[in-house]
C-alpha cells in the first residue's frame, strides 16, 4: 500500500485524537460527572483548636539536668532534629539545629542584667523556643510566605516553599530559627517515620507541634516536662489555664519591648513569692 | 554591536581568558556548594549572612552610582560627561548582574528562586529588592544599548528613550534605599536599626562607584585609543570627595548615637568591629584598615593639588574603594550578627570555597564589564571627534 505524506499525517492526526479520547473514556467516571474540586478531608474531630495558642513555662519546676534533657529530646526526637557533633563529641555550633534548648537567664533576657545579680540567677537555665509572636518579624520579611501565621496564632513553616534566603533568621530577635547548612538526614539518630525530615538549604523551627494538635495531643515538650513545668492553651479563652496563670501570676516574656508580642510566658518566682 | 567584543588584540583576549578561567573556577566551587549545601561556607546559625550578602550590598551601591553620571549629564546638561556616561551605565549592568549572582550563591534552595515571583509578598522588602534590581538592570540595558547604538550611527538617540533615562534616576536611588531597608527594619538588630542607614548607603555608593569609575576611566585611557577626557575625570573626583565626606559624616552620626546614648545593644557591634568584644577581635585589623584608608583618601581628595594630579587621584580612589569595600562589603553585615540575638559572640570568617566563589562572581562581573566596555570603546574609537547632541 502506498501512502503519501499528506495522507499519513491525516491518519496520524485522527488516530492521536481518538487515542486521547480513549484515555479519557478509560477513567472510571464520565468526564461530566467528575467534580473539579479535589477530594476533601474534614478536620479531625479530636483536633485541639484555639484562637491564640500560648505557652507558660514555670522554670522553678525544672530542677535537674534530666528535666531539661527529657523535655528537649522529646521534641527533637519526634521532629527528626539532627544532632551535629564535633569529632570530640561537643555540639557543632556551626551546623547546629535546635527547636527548643537550654539557655542561661543572662542570654535569654539580655537586657535584664545588673552587675550585682546573683551568679545563680545569671546562670539560671531557661528553656527557649520559638515565641510564636503575635506580630512576627520573620513572617513580615519572608519573600515567599514560606513562614506564615496561622489563624490560631502559630507561626508555621512550609519547608517546600522556603528558598533558603535566611531573611527570617536575620529578623527573628530570639535566634529561634535554624538553617540546614548541609543534608541533615545522616545525623538523625532514630528517624521518626511519622514526621518528615528536612532537606539541606531550608530554615526550620518549633511549630508548637501542629501535627500533634491536629490529632488532639498537646505539644511533645509540654507532655514530657516535669509536672507543672509547662502549660499550653488558648490565651484568648478566659477560662484556660494559661490565661489564668498569666492574669494572676508575675510572668515575663523575652524582649517584649520590641513589640513582637511573644506567646511564650515565663514564671520565674516559683509559687509563693510571685 | 556585540560583534565588536569579538575583535580585539592579544592582550584583550588574554584578559578575557583569565577572567573566564577564574569564573569557571568559581563555578566549580559553586557546584561543590550546590551539592554539599551552604555549610561549605563559614556561615552559622548565629552569623547567617556573610561575604555573599556583603558583596551584594556593596555592589548594589556600585550599580546605583551610575546615577552620578546620569544626573549631571541629563539633568544639568553637563556636556563633558557625554562620552563617559555609557561607562557608568555599563558598570551598572555588570554590578547588578553580580548582585543577582551573589543572591543566587547565597540561597539555600536556588532552584526555588522563582518562588519570589510565584508567591509575591509585598510585605517583604526582599520582594521589592527583587523588583527594583530587575527593573534597574532592564533600564540600563535598554538605555545603554539605545544611546550607544545611536552614537555609532552618528545620530541623536531617539526621543522615546528620554523618559526611561529620567526614570532611571529615582530608580537608582530606589535600589539602594530598598537594599538598606533589608537591614534597617529588623527588630533586635540594633546595629542596623538606624534611620540613617539608607542615606549612609547612598553616600557610600556615590563615593565608591564614581571612585571605581575614575580608576576605570584612567585604565581605559591607558589601554585604548579612547580618551574619556581630563575634565570629566576631575568632575568625578569632586563627586567622590563630596560623597565620601557625607559618608564619613554619617558614620560619625552612628557612633554618636550609639556611644552618647550609652545603650549596650547599640554599642556592642561597634565595639566588636573596632576594639573587639569578649576577647574576639577577628575584624578589628580590617576595620581599622578601612578607617585609615578612608581618612587618608579623604585628606588626599580634599587637598586640591592631590586631587588634580591624576596619579594621586587614582591612588586616593583605590584606597577609598578598598575602605568602602571592607566597611560595607564585610563589616556592616557581620557587625549586625555579632553579638547574636542571645548576646553571645560567635565569630565568622569566610572559608576558602566561599572566597573562591566570591572571586568567581567578581570575575564574571569583570568579564561582562570588559565585553561591554570593549563594545563601547570600539564605538567611541570609530566616532572619535564626532560630537553628538543627546
Amino acid at each position: 500500500m502506498s501512502m503519501d505524506r499528506r495522507e499519513f499525517l491525516k491518519i496520524a492526526g485522527i488516530s492521536s485524537i481518538l487515542g486521547l479520547g480513549a484515555s479519557i473514556a478509560s477513567a472510571t467516571d464520565p468526564i461530566w460527572q467528575r467534580s473539579l474540586t479535589p477530594p476533601q478531608v474534614g478536620p479531625n474531630k479530636e483536633a485541639l483548636t484555639a484562637q491564640h495558642w500560648a505557652m507558660v513555662i514555670d522554670m522553678s519546676m525544672f530542677k535537674t539536668e534530666e528535666d531539661f534533657q527529657k523535655t528537649i529530646s522529646a521534641c527533637h526526637t519526634i521532629h527528626n532534629v539532627p544532632d551535629f557533633k564535633n569529632p570530640d563529641g561537643s555540639v557543632d555550633i556551626k551546623d547546629q539545629i535546635k527547636w527548643i534548648w537550654k539557655e542561661t537567664y543572662e542570654h535569654s533576657f539580655p537586657d535584664q542584667e545588673n552587675p550585682y545579680m546573683e551568679e545563680r540567677l545569671k546562670e539560671m537555665p531557661f528553656l527557649v523556643l520559638c515565641n510564636h509572636c503575635e506580630r512576627p518579624a520573620c513572617v513580615r520579611v519572608c519573600p515567599t510566605k514560606a513562614t506564615f501565621k496561622r489563624p490560631d496564632g502559630i507561626v508555621m513553616m512550609d519547608m517546600h516553599r522556603c528558598i533558603g534566603c535566611r531573611f527570617c533568621m536575620a529578623a527573628c530577635p530570639y535566634g529561634a530559627r535554624s538553617f540546614n547548612w548541609r543534608d541533615p538526614r545522616p545525623f538523625i539518630k532514630d528517624e521518626n517515620k511519622e514526621y518528615p525530615t528536612r532537606t539541606k538549604g531550608v530554615v526550620e523551627k518549633c511549630t508548637f507541634c501542629t501535627e500533634r494538635l491536629a490529632v488532639g495531643k498537646i505539644p511533645a515538650c509540654v507532655e514530657a516536662a516535669p509536672k507543672g513545668g509547662m502549660f499550653f492553651g488558648d490565651l484568648s479563652d478566659k477560662n484556660s489555664e494559661v490565661r489564668k496563670l498569666v492574669e494572676t501570676r508575675y510572668t515575663i516574656r523575652r524582649k517584649s519591648e520590641l513589640g513582637t508580642g511573644p506567646s511564650v510566658y515565663y514564671l520565674i518566682g516559683g509559687n509563693d513569692h510571685a | 554591536m556585540l560583534e565588536k567584543a569579538l575583535i580585539g588584540s592579544k592582550k584583550y583576549w588574554t584578559w578575557v581568558f583569565i577572567l573566564g578561567a577564574m569564573s569557571l573556577m568559581g563555578f566549580y566551587y559553586y557546584l561543590q556548594q550546590f551539592s554539599y549545601g551552604l555549610g561549605i561556607t563559614g556561615l552559622s546559625r548565629d552569623v547567617s549572612w556573610g561575604l555573599y550578602i556583603g558583596q551584594f550590598t556593596f555592589l548594589v551601591g556600585v550599580a546605583a552610582s551610575a546615577v552620578m553620571l546620569v544626573i549631571p549629564y541629563y539633568l544639568h546638561d553637563y556636556k563633558k560627561f557625554s562620552k563617559i556616561v555609557i561607562l557608568g551605565e555599563f558598570l551598572a549592568i555588570s554590578a547588578v548582574t553580580m548582585c543577582i549572582l551573589f543572591i543566587m550563591a547565597d540561597m539555600g534552595q536556588p532552584m526555588r528562586a522563582l518562588n519570589i515571583m510565584l508567591h509575591p509578598t509585598p510585605n517583604s522588602i526582599m520582594f521589592w529588592d527583587f523588583i527594583v534590581l530587575a527593573g534597574y538592570l532592564t533600564l540600563n540595558l535598554l538605555i545603554g544599548w539605545v544611546t550607544l547604538g545611536s552614537d555609532r550611527k552618528g545620530v541623536a538617540p531617539p526621543k522615546w528613550i528620554k523618559p526611561f533615562i529620567y526614570l532611571s534616576i529615582p530608580w537608582a536611588i530606589s535600589i539602594h534605599t530598598v537594599t538598606a531597608f533589608l537591614y534597617a527594619g529588623l527588630p533586635g538588630r540594633h546595629f542596623w536599626l538606624s534611620a540613617i542607614m539608607a542615606a549612609r548607603f547612598l553616600a557610600s555608593a556615590f563615593a565608591g562607584g564614581p571612585a571605581l569609575l575614575v580608576i576605570l576611566a584612567l585604565l581605559v585611557r591607558k589601554l585604548t585609543k579612547f580618551d574619556p577626557g581630563k575634565e570629566p575625570i576631575q568632575t568625578l573626583g569632586n563627586i567622590v570627595t563630596y560623597a565620601m565626606f557625607a559618608n564619613v559624616f554619617f558614620l560619625g552620626l552612628e557612633f554618636f548615637t550609639a556611644f552618647y546614648s550609652n545603650i549596650p545593644g547599640h554599642m556592642e557591634s561597634f565595639r566588636y568591629l573596632y576594639v573587639g568584644l569578649e576577647g574576639h577581635q577577628e575584624l578589628v585589623p580590617l576595620m581599622w584598615t578601612s578607617s585609615v584608608f578612608a581618612a587618608v583618601s579623604l585628606i588626599m581628595l580634599l587637598i586640591p593639588s592631590a586631587r588634580k594630579n591624576e596619579g594621586t587621584l587614582a591612588l586616593a580612589c583605590i584606597l577609598l574603594f578598598i575602605s568602602l569595600w571592607i566597611d560595607k562589603g564585610f563589616g556592616l553585615i557581620i557587625g549586625g550578627f555579632v553579638p547574636n540575638m542571645l548576646n553571645e559572640v560567635r565569630p565568622y570568617w569566610p572559608t576558602w570555597p566561599e572566597s573562591l566563589i566570591t572571586v568567581g562572581v567578581w570575575s564574571i562581573g569583570f568579564l561582562i564589564l570588559t565585553l561591554l566596555y570593549k563594545v563601547a570603546i570600539s564605538v567611541r574609537e570609530e566616532t572619535a571627534g564626532v560630537e553628538i547632541e543627546h
